[in-house]
């Protein structure tokens, strides 16, 4: 019987900020633990919560972003569970009445080779809400330490349907979701910083079935590949519980990425009763259309939107594109040298083969490259003048990368452009090549292409090899035509 | 009024003051004098800070020295229920769970209060959390009525009530969440006023029920109220639920609004369980509005009876979260015999906690549990609705309402055991919390048996003005509060 699955993601993103949520300390990572608190943060007794309204733009923006509905009103509840890492005991967040509903996320699945597009899925969205994020607790021998700087952190929760089937389009959701949110500068979605964080609900049903089946919620899926294979690995779980006759129970389960193994964390029996309400200390906000407007105007375009516009617009090639369009900065530098060039596919070889080999080797983000568009653009232009050859520009390439000087002062300084600008010694040399190789002219005139190439090997060796490929060849197809 | 300097009403002190009759240092000890030779009786205190206080004296008059005083609050003791946070001092909200917190940071009344020049003098006693009616439920022990020493101060303000009437502070804050101020105020003869909700900001009191808990002045007249009402109000955006609204001079008003006003007798506040003295003492307040001129018209709020019962559902509710955070890990009472954290939870509660605020989170936590959501919280907040469409009807019609502040005057210690029985000490109070409205209870006679009585005076939101003036106009033409207790 044939089974398939059915994955519905629930991602947190934390809200990129400068301070918290609900009161005016600062957001961050890294610190001396229990530095980044104040009153409200610890829920010493008679603070309140003040909203940031920073964070509400942001999640606006990213609904916007996703194309989801967003609600008139902001409204907030109180999640109500005891845990020392929740400081009230209580989690500020939204219950009934999200802020984004709806909304979709477009995904593409891996193309039958790395030259070739896959196919592009939409994978609807149930909801975005805000809440705040809790603390961390450190585990010891005899006790346990918690600390609350990462407490009351804007945290975004987006909730898929479950409209996913395999471990691939759940991946290919979440490195799409992330580009999104990275592109909206929502987030970081540094997974290593705990800045994106994913729960999967996971199911299987027999094909045909519309039905869901019995969900398991998976827990702690820390990386994105740990989202692919813990997926994987619980569908093969389920598959093989059903296969040995035994039947699914509605349970979480946490996900250990470095065995590959996943453990009953609790079943439905004891699944909390949040006793949602109303947070009665915090008035609902009105979201008007002038506020949506003014945040609609700083969506940047999407990444799926960016490729299909290089494709057509610059005719790059598509293996081009994805490397180019994920990164928006990368996607703005390239734009800028292909502007400046006049040759996108040339300008983004440079930058997607050479930029970022360099960029890799030297642990440098783009932003602090001190080879700028301008510098592409220059490059791209003094090879197709024929000035310099391409190795040449590889070597002028490198030298760039480390000083930032203009590529035409250091193909001048380093001796590195094509030299024989004296049309006549090149034209005798063409000349005395023709004259060696009479077989080779008559293969050419008998429409032999290819021929033209064994006269190119004398004038280059006799040019020293600084001569201009293309001028030779030009010169060479002048002579051969005078010829008659 | 009396020659005693700690039995003078503020409008009083700051004119000596500032004629440098004496100091406020003066003032100050005299009312530390007074605390020491009362408080062994009384017990309104759950601390004072002797040194702190004198301080902040020495400081006020230093100001004034320099001809910079800060208004009539300046060198003035407030003393401050314990339940509003001081920088520095204590904040125990009378419960062992707190009994050894020390707040780090200022309320926003405080921070009002220091800025107006007042000098903060000790922490008042309450009930455990403001949950109460009588303050026998603090864990510090029961505050006494200064008007016979075997009752009740009522509650849960009952110290800042009894402290006032003892002559132990000038004027003192407290916090109403069904009546809290009012009731101990109609207890201990002197002037209780709940603001509007919204009107003073609620950062840094420590949480009762959110959406009900208003921090209010308790003064020896009107005009004391409304100085202190001025110094504590106005937008904080500290608090989201704070509301943005111009602050008037409510002293200053007091003297340009003359009525007569059109005054609405609810007649559902004066049916069965009204003790008899205080319906016949709140008749008479009747009597001398009508001879002022004023307009009186019985009006119905037909949604009282469903006012114990909702507010029972609201508060406990939002109660049961509030008080989440008391669980012994960063702070506060914790259980030296628990096992595992959830033991750590339970443990450190149920030691923490005392009956009645256990009681509350139980019913609470219940109300809004799944599947009784829908049934109680949900229903009571559409009843909520219901109750305040009843008021804003009658105040079509009327200015204010006039009713008694408390059934009955002070009971005994220990008479009502029974926690229902306490609960109705509320009833005419409560119904002011749900709609959010201002409320003031002015003295307005005794009993035979010498004990004050009340009357609540209930006004339009965020029109404390008027409510104030019509209050001022009826004690003006009185003097009850020119009688002070025998201690």
């Amino acid at each position: 019987m044939n089974y398939e699955a059915v994955i519905g993601l629930e991602v947190h993103v934390q809200v990129k900020t400068r301070s918290k949520m609900f009161t005016r300390v600062a957001a961050g990572y890294g610190h001396e633990p229990n530095t980044l608190t104040d009153p409200v943060v610890l829920a010493l007794p008679g603070t309140l919560p003040l909203m940031n309204k920073a964070a509400l733009d942001a999640i606006i923006k990213a609904g916007l972003l996703l194309g989801c509905e967003i609600a008139p009103v902001c409204k907030w509840d109180r999640k109500n569970y005891f845990y020392p890492d929740s400081p009230k005991n209580y989690q500020i967040s939204q219950y009934d009445q999200p802020i984004c509903l709806c909304g979709t996320v477009e995904i593409e699945l891996p193309g039958p080779a790395r030259n070739v597009m896959g196919e592009h899925k939409t994978i609807p969205l149930t909801r975005i809400h805000l809440e705040e994020d809790v603390g961390k607790l450190n585990h010891g021998a005899t006790d346990s330490l918690v600390d609350y700087n990462r407490a009351g952190t804007p945290l975004m929760e987006i909730v898929s349907e479950p409209a996913m089937h395999t471990a691939e389009e759940a991946y290919a959701y979440l490195t799409s979701l992330r580009a999104t949110m990275i592109y909206g500068g929502i987030s970081d979605c540094d997974m290593e910083k705990g800045q994106l964080r994913c729960d999967a609900n996971i199911s299987i049903r027999h094909v045909g079935e519309t039905k869901l089946g019995v969900k398991v919620e998976l827990k702690n899926l820390n990386s994105i590949s740990f989202v692919r294979d813990g997926i994987s690995h619980e569908i093969k779980r389920q598959l093989a519980v059903v296969e040995r006759g035994g039947t699914l129970v509605q349970e979480t389960r946490d996900y250990d990425g470095q065995t590959g193994t996943s453990q009953s964390l609790r079943s439905k029996e004891m699944a909390h009763d949040y006793r949602y309400f109303p947070d009665p200390d915090l008035m609902p906000v009105q979201v008007d259309e002038a506020w949506k407007q003014r945040l609609r105007a700083e969506c940047p375009e999407l990444p799926f939107d960016k490729q299909r516009r290089f494709l057509e617009q610059y005719q790059l090639p598509y293996t081009l594109t994805s490397v180019l369009v994920w990164d928006r900065t990368l996607a703005d530098y390239f734009e800028e040298a292909a502007k400046l060039s006049g040759k996108p596919q040339a300008a983004g070889n440079w930058i997607a083969n050479d930029l970022l080999r360099e960029l890799g080797a030297a642990h440098h983000a783009l932003a602090d490259s001190k080879v700028r568009p301008a510098h592409v653009a220059a490059l791209v232009q003094l090879v197709d003048s024929g000035a310099v050859l391409t190795n040449a520009a590889k070597e002028i390439f490198v030298e760039m990368f480390a000083t930032g000087e203009q590529p035409d002062a250091i193909a001048d300084r380093k001796g590195l452009k094509a030299a024989p600008t004296d049309v006549g010694e090149l034209e005798q040399w063409c000349c005395d090549a023709i004259a060696a190789n009479a077989k080779a002219v008559d293969e050419f005139k008998a429409g032999k292409e290819s021929a033209i190439n064994a006269f190119k090997g004398p004038v280059m060796k006799a040019a020293k090899g600084k001569a201009n490929p293309k001028v030779i060849d030009e010169t060479l197809r002048r002579l051969l035509a005078a010829q008659g | 009024m009396s020659s005693e300097l700690f039995f003078q009403p503020i409008a009083q002190l700051a004119a000596a003051l500032d004629a440098k009759k004496f100091s406020s240092v003066e003032l100050t000890r005299a009312v530390i004098a007074r605390t020491k030779a009362v408080e062994a009786r009384v017990h309104a205190f759950n601390s004072f800070d002797e040194a702190a206080v004198l301080a902040q004296a020495a400081a006020s008059d230093a100001r004034r020295a320099a001809g910079q005083a800060r208004g009539p609050l300046n060198g003035i003791p407030i003393g401050l229920k314990d339940v509003i946070a001081v920088a520095g001092q204590p904040l125990t909200a009378s419960s062992k769970i707190l009994a050894n917190f020390v707040s780090p940071y200022d309320a926003t009344v405080t921070v009002k209060l220091k800025h107006a020049g007042a000098v903060l003098w000790g922490r008042l006693n309450c009930d455990e959390f403001a949950m109460g009616s009588s303050t026998e439920n603090s864990a510090n022990g029961p505050t006494s009525n200064p008007w016979d020493l075997a009752r009740v101060p009522g509650g849960s303000s009952g110290g800042s009530a009894a402290a006032l009437a003892a002559g132990e502070a000038s004027a003192t804050l407290g916090s109403d969440t069904g009546g809290s101020i009012r009731q101990p105020a109609a207890l201990c003869g002197v002037v209780g006023l709940k603001p509007t909700y919204g009107l003073v900001s609620r950062y840094g009191l420590v949480a009762f029920a959110s959406s009900l808990d208003q921090i209010g002045p308790l003064a020896r007249t009107v005009e004391d109220a409304a100085i202190m009402l001025g110094a504590i109000a106005g937008h904080d955006e500290r608090d989201s639920t704070s509301f943005r609204t111009e602050i008037p001079d409510y002293r200053a008003e007091l003297k340009t609004r003359r009525g007569p006003w059109r005054l609405g007798i609810p007649k559902e506040y004066f049916g069965e369980g009204l003790d008899p003295e205080i319906g016949a003492a709140v008749e008479q307040v009747i009597a001398f509005y009508q001879k002022q001129g004023c307009e009186i018209k019985e009006v119905s709020l037909p949604h009282t009876r469903y006012c114990l019962d909702t507010y029972y559902v609201i508060a406990t509710a939002e109660a049961s979260s509030n008080l989440a955070r008391f669980d012994g890990i960063r702070y506060g009472h914790r259980s030296k015999n628990a096992t595992d954290i959830v033991d750590l939870y339970f443990q450190s509660r149920a030691e923490g906690f005392g009956a009645e605020v256990k009681r509350r989170i139980i019913l609470g936590t219940y109300v809004l549990s799944s599947g009784y959501y829908d049934a109680y919280y949900l229903r009571a907040q559409k009843v909520r609705t219901l109750i305040r469409q009843d008021f804003m009807n009658a105040f079509r019609e009327v200015d204010a309402l006039l009713t008694p502040t408390s059934p009955m005057p002070a009971f005994k210690l220990g008479e009502k055991a029974d926690p229902l029985a306490l609960y109705l000490c509320d009833i005419y109070t409560i119904g002011v919390n749900l709609a959010g409205l201002p409320g003031i209870s002015v003295p307005c006679g005794f009993t035979q048996s010498g004990l004050p009585i009340g009357a609540q005076l209930i006004g339009q939101p965020f029109c404390e003005t008027d409510l104030l003036a019509i209050a001022h106009a009826y004690e003006q033409a009185h003097g009850w509060n020119t009688k002070f207790p025998f201690l």
